[in-house]
């Protein structure tokens, strides 16, 4: 069947794909040796054979012919939706908690590896989501805080032997304090000048902590960082330990990410929270409304920067090395995309969008080399499909969709 | 006074090629309020483009300044092909949606052109054939080297010619009211996505040349070489008062100068935090840059 739509649709596919041929045989095919086609072609096909079955699944679905499978599929899921929000909340909570305790003594060390950097980038995404997913102040140089708590802690640690939790509200105090430096001159500006100004912050930091070879040794990085300590029950009496292993290191980070879900979660309900909201959905209105804008922004900056500090403080611990490799823009880059992903504002969205960007790549590894090529597309197209993210937040207002 | 002559010559010289990349974001911004980040891959592809369509004309043995020029023109116009692709495929599905979703996808866009560009030309560095224009002059004390020359010569040529397209043709009068007003040049008969494809595409042919200049100039290229670029272009295009095409030139010329004499005579280590500092301060002390574009509260 050939409706004007459909043979619209196929015309513009059939141009849509001699472009990207014209696009990617020369970067592929013209080498100092001679022309070749057969590799670029042979990628060319891949892609437009795999363009032209999802047009042809989106085709029918828009008719209609895929209705049969999809809405006893539909029906079913929502069943299912309606059973799970009839169990209360507390019992998937305590579930989950459960699965989290027992998840190190059911799995090897590969997966606790992975657990704690999902866990570090859940800390991290939801230090963000304060910045961008409340206040909507798109923040570029995100990781730069987490650059301060990681240097902080790894100085301290190497210089005077202070310990982790002495130094965990040390590292939060420095990155707020680094917060309010880079925030206060920049908090002015609206939107995008923010987003290319904090990028320009986020690589100063990262440029000095590479220079600055007295105090933070370079590229070279800063060896012998400590990790936690506790005191343990046993034979008899307290003893003094180092929490080394990765189950120990897990049970740390989990506390971590634990506090900062409930503690964003509990500033989300505040009163400080609604101002957020407000500021991001019409400042002038909120300003009206007496919220202080200029000291909420700083607040918030400095708050997400508090949550940045102390992840970058585990990571240093975590490591026991730092080197301004860490805390380069395409960490920022990423751990924004965690959020977008999830979607803005939204607590078990960026929990999702950590374990999506993270441990989705794990099981994948062959294809690390694609890895970020993948994120930037999903990202690009997320925007064009789903802006909200995949587990949009419920207070999300009407206004922030809309052009500001 | 030698050393100061040859910083200038030095500095003029990266100062053109920053003025071309920054009217790319000048002109996207000032048409569509976008900060275009894929700009700087844009940048990156051109010099990409140059060192392949280059190094296989060498191979075949034309002679150097016919690789030079059949090289800078095909490259300019993959470039303004592809920003063309990168504007109808993610840009203009979005003109309706909230700003923060469109920079998010440019954001996206940016890391998907670096990556596609590391994955077909590999992490290293890139290098152009070093046979192509060599030798020199001295000026006062100051060595000119002819590849200097020619970057300098396609830089102003180029910019000469933006100038004309932009104030002297028709097409030039419809992207000025396009950028003033979309409705209102709507209704006397632009048509603005046109328009606006065809800005992107300047831009980016712009931004090509600029790659393959730089290109030649440090001998190679990089796939991450667009992001510190291109933030510092950015910064050219605010420091001349962003919309404004005479002041991302000016722009451009001062953020290359102020870097080369920062390197030269304060630290060579911190030269690519000056062209931040500089982008911070104007915003902060004078928004609307050297040339005083308009800025309403959106923008600042």
């Amino acid at each position: 069947m050939t409706t004007p739509a459909s043979r619209k649709l196929w015309l513009g596919y059939g141009l849509a794909m001699i472009w990207l041929f014209v696009l990617l045989w020369p970067l592929m095919g013209i080498k100092p040796e001679g022309l070749e086609f057969a590799e670029s072609f042979a990628v060319w096909a891949r892609v437009a054979a795999a363009a032209a079955i999802l047009l042809a699944f989106w085709q029918a679905k828009q008719h209609g012919f895929l209705d049969a499978a999809l809405l006893p599929a539909q029906a079913a899921s929502a069943l299912l939706a309606r059973a799970a929000g009839r169990v209360p909340t507390w019992i998937w909570l305590a579930l989950l908690a459960a699965a989290m305790v027992v998840f190190p003594f059911l799995t090897e060390r590969y997966a606790h590896d992975v657990a704690i950097s999902v866990l570090v980038y859940i800390c991290l995404g939801l230090g963000l989501n304060v910045v961008v997913g409340l206040a909507g102040l798109l923040d570029l140089g995100y990781i730069a805080f987490y650059g301060v708590g990681a240097y902080t802690y790894a100085l301290l640690s190497v210089h005077y032997g202070l310990s982790f939790w002495l130094c965990l509200p040390i590292s939060g105090a420095f990155s707020a304090l680094a917060g309010c430096i880079i925030g206060y001159p920049t908090l002015r500006m609206r939107g995008d000048y923010l987003a290319i100004v904090t990028l320009g912050f986020g690589e100063i930091v990262r440029i000095v902590l590479n220079n600055w070879m007295k105090l933070t040794n370079g590229p070279n990085g800063i060896l012998g960082i400590k990790t936690p300590d506790a005191y343990w029950w046993k034979d008899g009496a307290f003893t003094h330990i180092w929490l080394s292993s990765l189950e120990q290191l897990y049970f740390v980070v989990l506390g971590l990410a634990v506090s900062t879900v409930v503690a964003v979660y509990r500033l989300n309900h505040s009163r400080i929270g609604r101002a957020f909201e407000a500021v991001r959905e019409d400042q002038t209105a909120a300003e009206l409304m007496g919220v202080n804008t200029l000291g909420i922004k700083l607040l918030a900056y400095a708050l997400g920067a508090v949550l940045g500090g102390l992840a970058g403080a585990f990571f240093a611990a975590r490591m026991r090395f730092v080197s301004p490799e860490s805390f380069t823009f395409i960490e920022s880059a990423m751990v924004l995309a965690m959020v977008v992903l999830g979607g803005m504002g939204s607590i078990p969205g960026v929990v999702l969008g950590a374990l999506a960007l993270v441990a989705l790549p794990e099981a994948f590894r062959g294809f690390e080399l694609y890895r970020m090529f993948v994120f930037g597309g999903v990202m690009a197209v997320m925007m064009l499909f789903r802006p909200k993210g995949l587990w949009p937040a419920k207070r999300m207002g009407a206004r922030s969709e809309e052009r500001d | 006074m030698e050393v100061f002559l040859q910083q200038l010559v030095n500095g003029i010289t990266l100062g053109g090629v920053y003025a071309l990349v920054a009217l790319g974001y000048t002109m996207v911004y000032g048409i569509i309020q976008l900060i275009n980040f894929a700009h700087g891959e844009i940048f990156a592809a051109g010099g990409y483009m140059g060192v392949i369509l280059i190094s296989w004309m060498v191979a075949q043995g034309y002679p150097p300044f016919v690789c030079l020029g059949v090289a800078l023109a095909l490259a300019m116009g993959y470039c303004a092909l592809l920003a063309m692709a990168v504007e109808k495929l993610v840009y203009k599905p979005l003109r309706s949606s909230s700003r923060l979703s469109v920079l998010l996808s440019a954001l996206g866009m940016s890391i998907f052109l670096q990556n596609g560009l590391m994955l077909t030309q590999g992490v290293y560095d890139r290098a152009y054939p070093g046979e192509m224009v060599q030798g020199g002059f001295e000026i006062g004390g100051a060595m000119v080297s002819y590849m200097q020359v020619v970057i300098v010569g396609v830089t102003v040529f180029l910019l000469v010619a933006l100038n004309g397209l932009v104030f002297r043709t028709r097409i030039g009068k419809a992207m000025r009211a396009t950028a003033q007003d979309k409705t209102m040049s709507a209704l006397v008969g632009i048509n603005a996505s046109r328009i606006i494809s065809l800005t992107f595409a300047i831009g980016a042919a712009l931004a090509c040349a600029a790659g393959i200049m730089v290109g030649m100039y440090y001998g190679s290229v990089r796939y991450d070489m667009g992001f510190v670029l291109g933030v510092k272009a950015f910064s050219a295009a605010v420091l001349g008062g962003i919309g404004n095409i005479t002041g991302a030139m000016l722009g451009g010329l001062v953020i290359g100068i102020i870097e080369v004499f920062a390197a030269g005579y304060i630290s060579s280590e911190y030269k690519d935090v000056f062209a931040f500092i500089i982008l911070i301060a104007v915003l902060y002390f004078r928004p609307t840059g050297i040339m005083g574009e308009n800025v309403d509260d959106t923008r600042v």
